[in-house]
């Protein structure tokens, strides 16, 4: 089997997503990458580096910088014909991009996959991974996600793919992309942070999130999360969101601090390795699933933390 | 212009879903069932492009079982104009269901159809960009801002690092996430007012949709349990057990 991946980056690093995706598809036969923006030759050099990866195709194309999928699209079912399936990390822009190819081709997607059971079945979290359910494509290509956390990540290095310049493709006529507020950080990439510290409901104000979560996570390296009602009242930006329709993680250390554990905040983040959660009521559902639970006021006992550890 | 919402009745967010022993899925009997929260999104979006001024009718869809109309009824009692329901017992999944929409797409001819960008049954997260690579418009996923500005629409999206913003030609496809409003509950009164409003009952034979499964639910399982931990007594205690796992500064 062929499969074609596509790479995520941000026009001059491939994303650490991919990674995960490419042991996913190697995993189904001969692993071959997409890398598709304006202007990717460095993308496409870091890409071929990757271990085991057989062919890189290029698309560069200015219709392309913004991953459209209007105008990815049609380039990604062209390549399709001589693949047979299409492997996208579940990303924002893997979501986006995946399903728009999926049904062109009139295929069923198999979204967020956790595992390769068999050439054609896979298994896949339902209902905010309170179930997992393995399942069997009868189509004959596939298109599939990949959850970052549930695959290794293939290494960088020790690949020599060689490279192909795609040339299908252009401007659909549809869409046109605006602009964008990426806030620039130096912290860690929440989907590869090693260690998160993730604040809740409980910190009350954007102010009291900066100055009692942010310092712990500082002292740490630590990326920062925050559950959706700390997100909705506009404490933190969305993208800190970790669960079930926001970021998926599983580092080292989660810090859960001042939230209760619903389901959806659970599915984002019980795979971590080990859980520490700080909350004022000992029955919180967090303490269920909590390697180390404190019960205490967060405003005092994390200030303290973040001076002892 | 006219807005088609896409409505879907699932287990409802607050129910813990549990497996069934004979691993053939989640347990639906007896629990409570509501509109998708993502929908619901959607849903109170298009009522309020109608009250600016934007849109002129909210069409609501639904495929599923007979009782999808009370999800429906629910969608009309927000203010939602008329409904669908697209009736099966069978269960359709994302590609099928976008085939559907595109065949009510093509007979209602809306300017915008605005989805929930996930069920929070399958998590699949697909119908809407399926529907748009069949009706060959443009895609605004994952909304948190939408403006109709003319002939075409502008879409703030909630992406990995942030948001971005998208201009898209009309007719398109929208789909909702968190922070794109708060829906509205329905008053009494247009409770009452909803069980007068047109609701039509198809089948998806009548769009020509084989609905046949493309992949096959082998098993469902549990995942795997994660057992509670201890509890530290003070925040000392903490610092030892991380250091002991390597976590210091
Ligand atoms: C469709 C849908 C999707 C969703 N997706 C997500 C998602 O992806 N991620 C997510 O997180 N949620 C999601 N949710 C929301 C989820 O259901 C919960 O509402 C949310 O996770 C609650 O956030 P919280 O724990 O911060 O707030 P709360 O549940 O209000 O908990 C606050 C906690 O802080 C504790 N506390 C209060 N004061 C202190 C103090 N001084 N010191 C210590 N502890 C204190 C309280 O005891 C309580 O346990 C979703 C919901 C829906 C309907
Ligand atoms: N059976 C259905 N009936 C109507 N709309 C649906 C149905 N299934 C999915 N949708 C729509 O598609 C969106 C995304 O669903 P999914 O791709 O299954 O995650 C939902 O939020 C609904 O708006």
């Amino acid at each position: 089997m062929k499969t074609l991946v596509w790479v995520e980056h941000d026009g001059s690093a491939v994303k650490d997503a991919t990674l995960a995706a490419v042991t996913a598809a190697s995993k189904l036969g001969e692993v071959h990458l997409l890398v598709a923006g304006a202007g990717v030759d460095g993308v496409a050099s870091a890409a071929a580096a990757i271990a085991g990866v057989a062919t890189v195709h290029v698309a560069d194309n200015a219709a392309f910088a913004n991953a459209l999928p209007e105008n990815l699209a049609p380039m990604i079912v062209d390549l399709m014909g001589s693949h047979d399936a299409f492997v996208v990390p579940a990303t924002t822009t893997g979501k986006n991009v995946a399903p728009r190819v999926a049904a062109l081709l009139d295929v069923m997607q198999i979204s967020e996959i956790l595992s390769v059971e068999g050439p054609k079945t896979f298994t896949r979290p339902i209902y905010a991974g309170n179930a997992i359910a393995t399942v069997e494509s009868s189509d004959s290509k596939l298109v599939l996600t990949v959850r970052g956390t549930a695959f290794e990540k293939a290494a960088t290095t020790g690949g020599s793919a060689s490279i192909e310049a795609v040339s299908a493709g252009g401007d659909a006529g549809l869409s046109s992309f605006v602009g964008s507020e990426i806030a620039a950080s130096e912290r860690p990439e929440l989907t590869s942070a090693k260690i998160i510290v993730s604040g809740g409901r409980a910190l009350g104000s954007s102010e009291a999130f900066e100055a009692t979560i942010t310092p712990l996570a500082d002292k740490l390296g630590a990326g920062l999360g925050a559950s959706r009602a700390a997100v909705d009242a506009g404490y933190v930006p969305n993208d800190y969101q970790v669960g079930q329709t926001g970021k998926i993680v599983a580092p080292e250390v989660y810090f859960a601090i001042g939230i209760s554990g619903a389901i959806q905040h659970l599915a984002g983040m019980k795979d971590s390795k080990t859980i520490v959660a700080i909350n004022k009521d000992e029955d919180a559902p967090i303490f269920q699933i909590a390697d180390y639970g404190l019960v205490a006021d967060l405003f005092t006992a994390v200030p303290e933390l973040t001076a002892k550890i | 212009m006219k807005i088609l919402v896409p409505v879907k009745r699932v287990l409802d967010y607050n129910v813990k879903p549990r497996v069934k022993a004979d691993g053939t899925g989640v347990d639906l009997a007896n629990v409570k069932m509501s509109m998708n929260p993502f929908d619901e999104i959607a849903v109170e979006e298009a009522i309020r492009l109608k009250e600016k001024g934007v849109a002129t009718e909210v069409i609501v869809a639904s495929i599923g079982p007979a009782k999808a109309q009370e999800t429906l009824r629910t969608a009309l009692a927000m203010g939602a104009d008329r409904a669908i329901l697209v009736q099966t017992d069978d269960e359709v999944e994302p590609l099928a269901i976008a085939k559907i929409l595109k065949a009510i797409v093509d007979g209602e001819t809306p300017s915008l159809v605005i989805l929930g960008k996930q069920a929070i049954d399958g998590d699949n997260n697909q119908t809407g960009q399926m529907l748009a690579a069949l009706t060959g418009y443009a895609q605004g996923t994952f909304a948190s801002a939408v403006n109709v500005d003319g002939d075409s629409v502008n879409v703030t999206r909630e992406v990995d690092g942030g948001l971005e913003t998208v201009k898209l030609k009309l007719p398109a496809i929208v789909t909702t996430d968190l922070r794109l409003n708060e829906p509205r509950y329905a008053s009494l009164p247009n409770i009452m007012k909803a069980k007068s409003k047109p609701l039509e009952n198809k089948t998806p034979a009548d769009y020509g949709v084989d609905t046949a499964l493309r992949v096959k639910t082998v098993k469902v399982s549990e995942p795997a349990v994660r057992s509670a931990g201890i509890k530290v007594a003070d925040v000392d205690e903490l610092v030892a057990k991380l250091k002991a796992i390597g976590v210091h500064s």
